[in-house]
């Protein structure tokens, strides 16, 4: 019966947003000029933040892969410090984010331009929390590579590079491809450090589930059809990651 | 040209060992006695003290990319995303050369070795045979000085074993260079090697060509490998 009851709560939800779509209208309200512009803007964003968690992200997920061998309080402070985004309520990452980067922010203070309330600060809110699974999908599918094909590669004459380049990249691509899907799906999603850090101005920073929020209070209709819009991403990219969903990207 | 070496890795080996070109050295020795640990040594693929050398050529120190040691893997760690003939051009593209020359370079190596028609191959399509004549391929196409063969049969099913042995046996004579195999069967060092060394618990226990071996085991390990063999 609880069991029945907590799959209930999880399925009914979208049933009821399936059910009282205005399917009708949703062409008309889906070609309004806000929602094209909070659509055009999150997908940029959430592109650019999945481009930026792959650059950053790969590295650290070397890092944490190789620390194994490290002794065990450095190794789990990292892991921990890794999480930590995972767990923290994004609003609180926003404030954190404000303080640091902020006009008169620990490092904001010192640098020529403002990056709060811009699109910027957008995609920097969107890394801050969309990073972990990035790092934890890469670094399991690095411990599930057979490291003795990077060494079977070196007494081929291959260079540290080249062997990252030719076979460790390619061996953990599936690994890649799957945490940058739930990088961008994550990083189109996010509400909380965004509105905290970014603000909502339309066009600028006024994200798809930002506009969805204030949109529920004047446009009940067009909140609906973006709610459409962001849950059919959500299971595409469900669908797509269901044959190779990573362990431990959920642990 | 000859290796020369004399090296230790601390708890595993300790052993003096000369190859000479065309005469294959096999390290024949029960699991554990440090066959294995030797030629990780020498491929640089694990640390040791002494001293390795290749002609004037000394080995330590040098990454295992610059020493130009070839190795067959046990398991022959085929790159199971790439081709065979990506797999034998491998070498020669990590090491600079061009894509072309890198690939007919292959496709050299695998007419030689009787794989070219298995080129569009992935690894897991080859059956064990196939995957070790590609892996040696991919290990003489690299243009190695030094070739090592980690029980380069043990992966195989007993059926074709004879077969594939005969075949190595004929392709590291034509190739002629270093080779060391290790083995801890007493049927490849009588196809594969003309030099043998003994290893038991990490230190040589007999040295010499294998029919001196055969002549006069030193220890009861060859008296019993070498009565077993002649049995069959």
């Amino acid at each position: 019966m609880p069991a029945g009851l907590a799959l209930g709560l999880l399925l009914l939800p979208l049933v009821a947003l399936i059910v009282r779509a205005p399917w009708a209208a949703l062409p008309s309200l889906l070609a309004e000029p806000t929602v094209v512009q909070a659509l055009g803007l999150s997908l940029t964003t959430a592109a650019i933040s999945m481009v930026v968690c792959l650059v950053l992200g790969i590295p650290l997920a070397l890092v944490l892969a190789r620390s194994a061998l490290w002794p065990a309080i450095p190794r789990r402070l990292l892991r921990a410090l890794i999480t930590v985004p995972l767990v923290l309520p994004p609003v609180v990452g926003g404030v954190a984010l404000l303080l640091l980067l902020g006009r008169r922010g620990l490092i904001g203070q010192w640098l020529p331009f403002t990056i709060p309330f811009t699109p910027a600060a957008v995609v920097i809110a969107q890394v801050f929390v969309s990073m972990p699974f990035l790092v934890i999908a890469v670094e399991g599918a690095l411990r599930a590579s057979d490291r003795r094909f990077e060494i079977a590669a070196s007494t081929l004459g291959a260079s540290r590079f080249t062997v990252f380049r030719r076979i460790t990249l390619p061996l953990i691509a599936p690994g890649i491809a799957s945490g940058a899907l739930l990088c961008f799906t994550r990083s189109l999603g996010e509400f909380g450090a965004t509105i905290t850090f970014a603000g909502s101005f339309p066009g600028t920073t006024q994200t798809l589930p930002i506009s969805t929020y204030l949109l529920l209070q004047t446009d009940p209709n067009a909140a609906i059809a973006l709610s459409l819009v962001l849950m059919v991403v959500s299971v595409v990219v469900l669908l797509s990651l269901r044959d190779r969903w990573v362990p431990g990207v959920l642990a | 040209m000859s290796l020369v070496a004399s090296l230790t890795v601390p708890g595993r080996v300790e052993l003096e060992l000369t190859v000479t070109p065309g005469r294959t050295l096999a390290l024949l020795g029960p699991n554990g006695a440090g066959k294995s640990s030797t030629l990780q040594a020498l491929a640089g693929l694990i640390d040791y003290e002494g001293t390795v050398r290749v002609g004037s050529r000394v080995l330590d120190g040098v990454d295992p990319e610059h020493r130009r040691v070839g190795y067959v893997f046990q398991e022959y760690l085929l790159f199971p995303h790439l081709t065979v003939l990506e797999n034998v051009a491998f070498g020669a593209r990590a090491q600079g050369r061009g894509r072309v020359a890198a690939r007919s370079q292959a496709g050299e190596w695998m007419q030689r070795l009787g794989i070219a028609d298995l080129a569009a191959r992935r690894p897991p399509q080859l059956s064990g045979g196939q995957a070790q004549r590609v892996a040696l391929a991919r290990a003489l196409a690299s243009d190695p000085e030094v070739l090592l063969l980690d029980e380069p049969l043990a992966a195989l099913d007993v059926e074709i074993r004879d077969e594939v042995r005969e075949e190595l046996a004929r392709h590291i004579r034509e190739w002629g260079g270093l080779t060391i195999v290790v083995t801890h069967s007493f049927d490849d060092v009588t196809a594969l090697a003309e030099e043998v060394i003994v290893i038991e618990k990490g230190r040589a226990t007999q040295r010499g060509s294998v029919r001196s071996l055969v002549a006069e085991p030193g220890t009861s390990y060859v008296r019993r490998l070498v009565a077993s063999w002649s049995e069959d």
